[in-house]
């Protein structure tokens, strides 16, 4: 295996709402051998669905001192959740290909002593699990299979818009699917699985009435299927599937993982130090079942 | 009860150059639209709400400057994309709202709690900033009790600061620096 290094960026809700997947991470990363350098001063991404939505320009200025931070650092960017993939990942491509947008925001930077270069690539998590390590890479270092029927949740932001992703299909993809079913799990099929979670495009925060409707859809074709959990690569869908389980004073219990705390429980880690008893929907159930 | 709906539509009161404008705001292929449908038909939102993103586009396209931009639905869309990876003439809906809520915001419509949001960016780095419970989360996983972002490194949230300052973006949701 080639030697990974990556500049780990944490974004909001990983460090501040559920630093157990941050330590997921930087476990599962040790056990790996992959090397996390820390984005030491790294700002909000800023999330694409509201930021984006209120001025663009400042989105692109904020996105770009922390792609600055690491180009500094010399590696390409890791991201634990959709919507920091996705400022991070569009506002990389948008410098690198139109002068005039570099061009502005380097002149904003310039004043910080910063300047953006176009260096680094940004990739998610489980894009450097599919393509760096691969499903047979994953297969061969699994010690604890995980035997759980899991609903996957990609989450949008992850796959589209497709003319800026490398998976070109958005509508029936398969590599998270893969890369779940590798460590044990059976990826249970459920009803409009592609169905958004509802917390995106600033809808949560000014909407939650319907941001939540829109999550107690998926939670009750999930619930009609008898999957054990929910495993998902975003920070918001997981907060959004997970606390809104509690906001909505529904009674469906499914605990919701991140991806990198299922790997972690497949390498043998212990699921405390995966920070799976801080979630909002107890854990417990599923770890019985272990 | 609901006022009726205005039926009369007089073109002195239409902006004519508003499809032009939000194209030029980053909705370029506005004008591709052909009233299909397939947008409000895969929107999650509007399954279950009145908002209708092929009603967008056509009042965009009309000219409804004001209508569009002053609507509080405009902020009903998680921005899924299931719109923009289906439509047959390839207009990126997504994009177009995208626009529209940049256009609103400079117009002044910016919803109240999306200001709260954007506003603990400007204090903190973080629109999910960190709290007492996770402070102490933290710590009890063995994890510093802030992140190495701007919580911990403050000359970087003061890099923010400025940025943000520098595009305006603080007189443009109008925060109030203490």
């Amino acid at each position: 295996m080639k030697k990974m290094r990556y500049a780990l960026f944490l974004g909001c809700i990983i460090p501040n709402r559920y630093p157990g997947i941050e330590l997921a991470m930087r476990d599962v990363a040790q056990v790996l051998g992959i090397k996390l350098k820390d984005m030491e001063g790294a700002s909000c991404c800023p999330a694409p669905g509201v930021f984006k939505s209120f001025d663009k320009p400042t989105w692109l200025a904020l996105a770009a001192r922390n792609l600055c931070i690491a180009e500094a650092l010399g590696c390409d960017i890791v991201t634990l959740c959709n919507g920091c993939y996705s400022s991070l990942k569009e506002a990389n491509k948008i410098l690198k290909e139109d002068p005039t947008s570099r061009d502005k925001v380097n002149k904003i930077l310039r004043g910080l002593g910063k300047e953006f270069h176009g260096t680094i690539d940004v990739k998610h998590i489980v894009e450097v699990f599919y393509r760096e390590i691969g499903v047979e890479g994953l297969r061969r270092l699994v010690k604890k299979p995980v035997h759980l029927d899991v609903a996957v949740q990609y989450g949008c932001h992850l796959l589209k818009p497709t003319k800026h992703r490398e998976v070109k299909s958005a509508e029936r993809p398969t590599f998270l699917d893969e890369l779940v079913e590798v460590l044990g799990p059976r990826s249970v099929p459920y009803r409009d699985k592609m169905l958004c979670c509802g917390a995106g495009g600033g809808v949560r925060s000014s909407y939650l009435d319907v941001s939540l409707d829109m999550a107690r859809e998926k939670l009750e074709n999930i619930k009609n299927v008898g999957a054990d959990c929910i495993v998902s690569p975003c920070a918001f869908c997981h907060l959004q599937l997970d606390r809104g389980q509690v906001e909505m004073g529904a009674s469906f219990n499914i605990p919701v993982m991140h991806y990198v705390q299922l790997l972690g429980l497949s390498l043998g880690l212990e699921p405390k130090r995966l920070g799976l008893y801080s979630h909002a929907v107890p854990m417990d159930p599923v770890i019985k079942k272990l | 009860m609901a006022k009726p709906q205005k039926t009369v539509v007089r073109l002195d009161e239409l902006d004519m150059g508003f499809a032009e404008a939000v194209a030029k705001a980053g909705g370029e292929k506005i004008n591709l639209c052909i009233q299909c449908g397939t947008c409000t038909a895969s929107c999650p939102s509007g399954r279950r709400t009145a908002f209708r993103t092929r009603q967008i586009m056509r009042r965009a396209l009309l000219g409804f400057r004001d209508e569009v931009l002053s609507d509080k639905d405009l902020w009903l869309c998680t921005t899924c994309y299931t719109c923009l990876e289906r439509c047959p003439r390839g207009v990126d809906p997504t994009d177009v709202i995208l626009a529209l809520r940049n256009m609103a915001v400079k117009a002044g419509h910016m919803l109240d709690r999306h200001k709260m949001v954007a506003g603990l960016v400007l204090k903190h780095g973080h629109a999910v900033p960190i709290d007492e419970a996770n402070r102490k989360l933290r710590v009890s996983l063995g994890l510093g009790e802030v992140p190495p972002t701007t919580h911990m490194f403050k000359d970087g949230l003061v890099e923010v600061q400025e940025i943000i300052k520098k595009m305006g973006f603080d007189k443009l949701i109008g925060f109030e620096w203490k």
